[in-house]
């Protein structure tokens, strides 16, 4: 159990090679750098929402689309933080393809004379459904960002310590944890 | 909407709470320790959006 005043030293290897893992695969980065508890977390916490909200969505809610003002995708952008979950919609949206191993996942909607009478249809069969999948695929890409910023970085917390171990208040962080001195010196290390 | 799709909050308030804490925090023991307290603070913060909202709809209907 760690204590205040204890030294943890994060091996962060190679940052910029754990930061390309890490948004290929929620939690690869961190398995790169031997954090295998966080790697488990991270995967399961963020492939686990990422496929919640393709089961809700039945597929259909992750694709990518850009065709003219009404038929712009925007939360792919979200999406697309994931890595490799979410790559088969970019191949499939350059490739033009109609189905993903025989089924319709990431396929974007067709565009029929300026409307999309599939997208129609996709709003009133699973009607909140499909935007609560959005909203989880999204929610799942913006979290990975924050582990991709780990793996390349480190634990937000670090400098932190460091800087109040050193007596400089003033980058003691925004005070969230004010007062929390159980806490230990978290030290980063380079490979 | 009926109560029961309140349900849906209860995984992403897991999820977000462990990844905010992980990124925050190396040993095991604080990632809980912080990922519990953000979900107590994030499901109160929903619970009383909810109140507030259900009061008003109340009220104005």
């Amino acid at each position: 159990m760690a204590k205040e005043n204890d030294e943890i030293v994060v091996n962060l290897k190679d940052p910029a090679i754990a930061g390309v893992l890490a948004w290929l695969l929620p939690g690869a980065g961190h398995w790169y750098q031997h954090r295998r508890a966080k790697a488990v977390i991270f995967f399961v916490c963020i492939f686990g929402t990422f496929m919640y909200g393709m089961f809700l969505g039945e597929g259909r809610v992750v694709y990518a689309q850009w065709d003219g003002p009404e038929f712009r995708r925007y939360p792919f952008l979200c999406q697309a933080a994931v890595g490799l979950p979410s790559l088969p919609a970019v191949l499939l949206a350059w490739s033009g393809g109609e189905s993903f191993f025989g089924t319709k996942w990431y396929v974007p909607p067709a565009i029929i004379g300026g409307k999309s009478p599939e997208l129609d249809e996709l709003h009133l069969r699973l009607n909140r459904r499909f935007e609560l999948g959005t909203v989880f695929t999204m929610i799942a890409g913006l979290l990975n960002v924050l582990a991709i910023y780990d793996a390349v970085c480190g634990p937000a917390y670090s400098v932190a310590r460091r800087s109040r171990k050193e007596g400089d208040a003033s980058e003691t962080g925004d005070g969230d944890e004010a007062g929390e001195g159980e806490h230990p010196q978290q030290h980063l290390a380079d490979a | 909407m009926s109560a029961a799709e309140l349900w849906y909050a209860l995984p992403l308030i897991v999820s977000v709470s462990l990844v905010y804490a992980a990124t925050r925090y190396e040993p095991m023991e604080f990632i809980i320790s912080h990922a519990i307290r953000t979900a107590v603070w994030l499901g109160g913060f929903m619970l009383i959006v909810t109140l507030v909202l259900w009061g008003l709809s109340a009220w104005l209907t």
